[in-house]
């Protein structure tokens, strides 16, 4: 079992596309066409002449995510040219920080089944995102749209604190649901605008020094981090065992094949050359700036989770379901504003039922306001779950109010006492036989009973009332 | 009355305003010169009269009207062919932008054209503003009207040149470490560099960054400052423009009671004697004038030119990292890589002295030099830049020469960088420290070449410069002194 | 200091510029001319000096985040000097 013998060490760096109307240099829009090159200013295109000028809302939300991760934001960060040639990369260099960037000694809490685990966080930077390369749109030739040239990134980088591949994905899971709820991210990674790269080492028990490190790169879903991560170390663990050594290098995850293979030989190693961005001065944030941020930042995650667990007595599963997108603590939050029930059965109710439907089907119409109506009326009786369930249905597709869809299909539920013992009579009375051998020992008639009691009332019975009309009359 | 190309721009201004000239007349004149002269003296890389008498045209309408929109409506200028223009082609004077059509116009040139200047076409520039003497242009080497086997100087050389060809009545030049003070002292014409920041580099094609300074130039100071005032000031577009406040222009204040400082380290050694007499000459007059002269000191002045190559060189090897062959400029043929395109159309296009400086940029900036070259000259800058504190704590203003030597005859320092670098020696200070300074007419050497006086002022002083140079001008009217073509 | 050859050839790469082997013997000469002067810096003790990277340097406020109207693709490619549809064409990259 020599995988075992090691113990896997893993960082991550994350790239996290700002949330920003223009572009971090320029007032080029983020909004691009499907036309290559249709949304380009001269900095987009590195026109001779063009010069970067500073967006302020990619401080504002830098300041936001630095502070969430609870890092120091410096006063004073610094702008640096990071040089090579590339296509996409039309200036030859990406303006990003280097030696001083904008945050720095954060760290986020991961749950883990062991408990909450701190992963620290070295540093969070700016830098520009590069254009976009398209290698099969003619023969021969690779086609460049810039459109996306100089768009906001945030660059999050882990120490190297995680030892697993579950970790990972665990701490990226984590991670993307602050920046959600921040507004900083929109979380996607299929797309590209939430993207991580991971450098992977493995070490023996016991060890001090970390092992040669690998750089991850193409890891565009939670599966493929921990897939690839997990490919690593095996190879890392073969390759060490047989007497080899891990190479320094940066290698490519191929989902398809489920193996890494190297990047880029030896012989291209970069020299990236950075130095100060003479065309940029220092970025200055006021202390008045951080404080204000500090003072809007919504509750985040792990706050929430917390806070729905011993609040309003939430499973963790379910707190951390409710947590992972703004918008579904938001829906929670929204329906508890309407709903007077206990809390974990909205809870239920949203990772059950509603998950279902917007798995199967989308986001739907349904509305905190209509799923509460909804509950309210199974708690007061007035239709069954399983009626509730077909209208959560109808109110999904149609966005119609949960009363007019009951009204609609007549599922309201006949709870009337005196209603439902007439028919409990009627039944009773017409079995006779069944009801002597019920009495003389078999309990399994009751089912029997209740089914001739429902059909008689065509399914609108409240099967409480009915069951327990039901045993009382069969006991007497 | 003598040809209306005599007159300096100020001059002209007032003819127009007072409807004794027209601007018609006026491009016309310089179009003239430049059809008869411009052969000789190879001054421009385009010019395009049509498009230059429509403007003139159009502004005398406006004075018609009684619209003139003020002192350079309808004057005919040059742009060194740097400054990013929609009208004409902007080439940077480098085969890798040939052909090249900006879409937008650099910020100063905006401001001139709102002010409603007349463009005649884009001057000749050692390419990319890199050279001391436009035999580094990608087109062909200027000629200095006063001695036509010379240069006219550089980069700005063509400018230069045509401002004393009597071509146009003002231009814009860009100045890195000396290419506006440097030509003007060369051609007997008036070159400022402002303090760095005072004018916007947005459509400035690129050199070196933290030293690039766009300034004005033409035949006097008073032209200069007409010039200056127009193109001045915070552009949001330019992060490094200093948003401060221009301070009101001071031209005749004269120069009673300032204290002038004559660095000991640009006078003597290295220095041609007859550019050091003509420029204590200057001293001098500046003296009776009601200055005083104090002896200074710029201990570092000798290190300027190794710091300078290394930081010039080093954002140069930044800023033409873009030029590949992509999205603009011609394309080497017969590339089978990405990376084969690069270095071919790098290699074919780029000029050798541009192809110098990137590989000591590159060198400075590499893994492993860094510290020792680049950095290391970051904190030399610091130390030459505290000489110039450390003076103007005792003087208002420094004085001396512009260019150790005057015009030299074109091709005699090709085949020696260091040489043709060593002619910047005394511009280079003042550009590192990013402070204003200005080559003003100083006389002629006794084989007729111009000599240049520059005069430094604290940073944001450029109207306390220019106004020793009003006053320098008024005493020696050199700038009278046309060449014979 | 000299470059050696082989450094020469390693900074041409790096600015992606291809030298003959005439170019590179004249661009050591050069370089190392120029490198010799840049040597009189060794002279002065800059430790205690702090580097110049802004001259004037100010503190710029950050500009709206407020889209401007974009060139537009006939202006962004009018310069291509190769192009199929609007996107700008280099030889194939592979991988």
């Amino acid at each position: 079992m020599p995988r075992a013998d090691f113990q896997p060490v893993i960082g991550l760096e994350v790239h996290a596309q700002l949330l920003t109307r223009t572009k971090l240099f320029s007032r080029a829009s983020t909004s691009f066409g499907a036309e290559p090159n249709a949304n380009t200013l001269p900095l987009c295109l590195a026109l001779p002449g063009s010069l970067p000028v500073l967006n302020a809302a990619v401080v504002e939300l830098a300041i936001r995510t630095g502070l969430a991760l609870d890092c120091t934001v410096n006063e004073v960060s610094e702008w640096s040219r990071k040089h090579y040639f590339y296509a996409d990369l039309p200036k030859g260099f990406q303006i990003t920080q280097y030696e001083h960037p904008i945050c720095e000694h954060g760290g986020l809490d991961v749950a883990l089944p062991g408990g909450d685990k701190r992963i620290r966080i070295s540093r969070i930077h700016i830098e520009e995102d590069a254009g976009k390369s398209v290698h099969d749109g003619a023969a021969g030739a690779s086609l460049i749209d810039l459109n996306r040239a100089g768009t906001p990134l945030l660059e999050i980088v882990s120490e190297p604190d995680l030892r697993s591949a579950e970790e990972a994905a665990e701490y990226l899971r984590t991670l993307r649901g602050v920046l959600l709820a921040l507004g900083v991210n929109d979380g996607n990674l299929e797309e590209g605008s939430f993207r991580c790269d991971a450098n992977v080492s493995v070490m023996r028990h016991g060890a001090t020094a970390y092992g040669t490190r690998v750089e991850l790169k193409n890891l565009n879903s939670f599966r493929f981090v921990q897939a690839a991560i997990e490919v690593e170390i095996d190879r890392h663990v073969e390759l060490i065992e047989s007497g080899g050594a891990v190479e320094q290098e940066t290698r490519l995850y191929d989902p398809d094949r489920n193996e890494t293979k190297a990047m880029r030989s030896k012989e291209d190693a970069h020299d990236y050359r950075y130095f100060p961005e003479p065309d940029l001065p220092p970025l200055v944030v006021s202390a008045e700036a951080i404080a204000a941020a500090r003072a809007a930042l919504p509750e985040l995650p792990r706050a929430k989770q917390r806070r729905y667990v011993s609040a309003l007595g939430l499973s963790e599963a379910d707190a951390r379901f409710l947590t992972q997108e703004p918008g579904s603590s938001a829906f929670f939050e929204a329906v508890l504003q309407h709903y007077r029930g206990e809390a974990k059965k909205a809870a239920n109710w949203m990772t059950g039922e509603l998950a279902r439907l917007r798995n199967a089907s989308g986001e739907g119409r349904v509305t905190p306001g209509a799923l509460a109506e909804l509950l309210t009326a199974v708690d007061q009786g007035r239709i069954s779950s399983n009626a509730a369930k077909e209208v959560l249905g109808v109110v999904h597709q149609s966005g119609e109010a949960p009363s007019a869809v009951i009204a609609a299909r007549g599922l309201e539920q006949v709870s009337d006492t005196g209603a439902i013992e007439k028919v409990v009579d009627e039944v009773l009375a017409k079995n006779a036989a069944d009801v002597a051998a019920y009495r003389g020992g078999n309990q399994k008639l009751l089912g029997h009973f209740m089914g001739q009691v429902m059909k008689a009332m065509k399914g609108k019975g409240n099967p409480q009332l009915a069951s327990e009309l039901l045993k009382k009359k069969l006991g007497g | 009355m003598a040809a209306v190309t005599e007159l300096t721009l100020s001059a002209l201004s007032l003819e127009l305003e007072a409807g004794r000239v027209s601007s018609v007349e006026a491009t016309r004149g310089c179009l003239d010169r430049i059809a008869a002269l411009d052969g000789q003296v190879k001054a421009f890389l385009a010019v395009d009269p049509a498009q230059a008498l429509a403007s003139a045209a159009a502004s005398d309408a406006r004075r018609a009207q009684g619209k003139r929109l003020g002192p350079l409506d309808g004057v005919p200028l040059g742009l060194k062919d740097l400054f990013c223009t929609t009208d004409f082609p902007t080439t940077a004077g480098s085969k890798i932008l040939e052909g090249y059509r900006a879409p937008f116009d650099a910020t100063v040139v905006a401001r001139l054209r709102a002010a409603g200047a007349v463009f005649l076409g884009k001057q000749n520039l050692d390419q990319f503003g890199m050279g001391s003497s436009t035999e580094h242009s990608g087109a062909f080497p200027s000629h200095n009207p006063y001695a036509l086997d010379r240069t006219p100087g550089g980069s700005s050389g063509g400018s230069a040149a045509a401002l004393a060809a009597r071509f146009c009545f003002g231009a814009l030049g860009t100045d890195t470490g000396g290419s506006i003070r440097q030509p003007a002292a060369l051609t007997n014409t008036v070159g400022l560099k402002p303090t760095y920041g005072r004018l916007s580099r947005s459509g400035v094609v690129a050199y070196a960054s933290s030293l690039d300074c766009p300034g004005p130039m033409a035949r006097t100071a008073r032209d200069v400052a007409m010039l200056y005032q127009a193109t001045a000031g915070a552009d949001p577009d330019d992060s490094t423009s200093l948003r401060q406040a221009l301070p009101p222009l001071t031209l005749d204040a004269g120069v009673k009671g300032l204290r002038i400082g004559l660095p000991a380290e640009y006078f003597g050694g290295g220095i041609e004697p007859e550019v050091e007499a003509l420029v204590r000459a200057c001293a001098q007059a500046l003296e009776r004038q009601g200055a005083s002269l104090v002896p200074v000191s710029l201990p570092h002045t000798r290190f300027a030119l190794p710091t300078y190559y290394l930081l010039a060189c080093a954002e140069a090897s930044s800023n033409l990292a873009r030029y590949d062959g992509v999205r603009y400029g011609p394309r080497a043929a017969g590339a089978t890589s990405l990376k084969d395109l690069y270095e071919k159309t790098r290699s074919a296009f780029f000029g050798d002295e541009v192809k110098r400086r990137l590989l000591l940029g590159t060198f400075a900036l590499s893994a492993g030099y860094y510290d020792a070259y680049y950095r290391k000259a970051q904190r030399a800058r610091t130390v030459i830049a505290r000489d110039f504190t450390q003076a103007f704590g005792q003087v208002d203003l420094l004085l001396g020469p512009t260019s150790p030597a005057p015009a030299w005859r074109l091709g005699e320092k090709l085949e020696d960088p260091l040489r043709m670098y060593q002619m910047d020696a005394l511009t280079l200070p003042a550009s590192l420290a990013g402070l204003p300074a200005a080559s003003v007419p100083a006389g002629f050497t006794a084989q007729g070449l111009p000599v240049g006086a520059q005069l430094i002022g604290p940073a944001f002083e450029e109207a306390r410069v220019l106004q020793a140079a009003v006053a320098l001008e008024t005493a020696h009217p050199w700038h009278q002194k046309a060449p014979v073509l | 200091m000299t470059l050696t050859e082989a450094q020469v050839r390693h900074v041409a790469k790096l600015a992606r510029l291809t030298l003959t082997d005439a170019e590179v013997a004249k661009a050591q000469g050069d370089l190392a001319r120029v490198l010799e002067a840049v040597q009189a810096l060794d002279g002065l003790d800059l430790s205690a000096v702090p580097p110049t990277v802004q001259v004037h340097p100010q503190v710029v406020a950050p500009e709206a985040d407020a889209p401007e109207a974009p060139l537009g693709v006939e202006r962004a490619l009018a310069n291509a000097p190769a192009k199929v549809g609007t996107s700008f064409s280099v030889p194939r990259v592979i991988g």
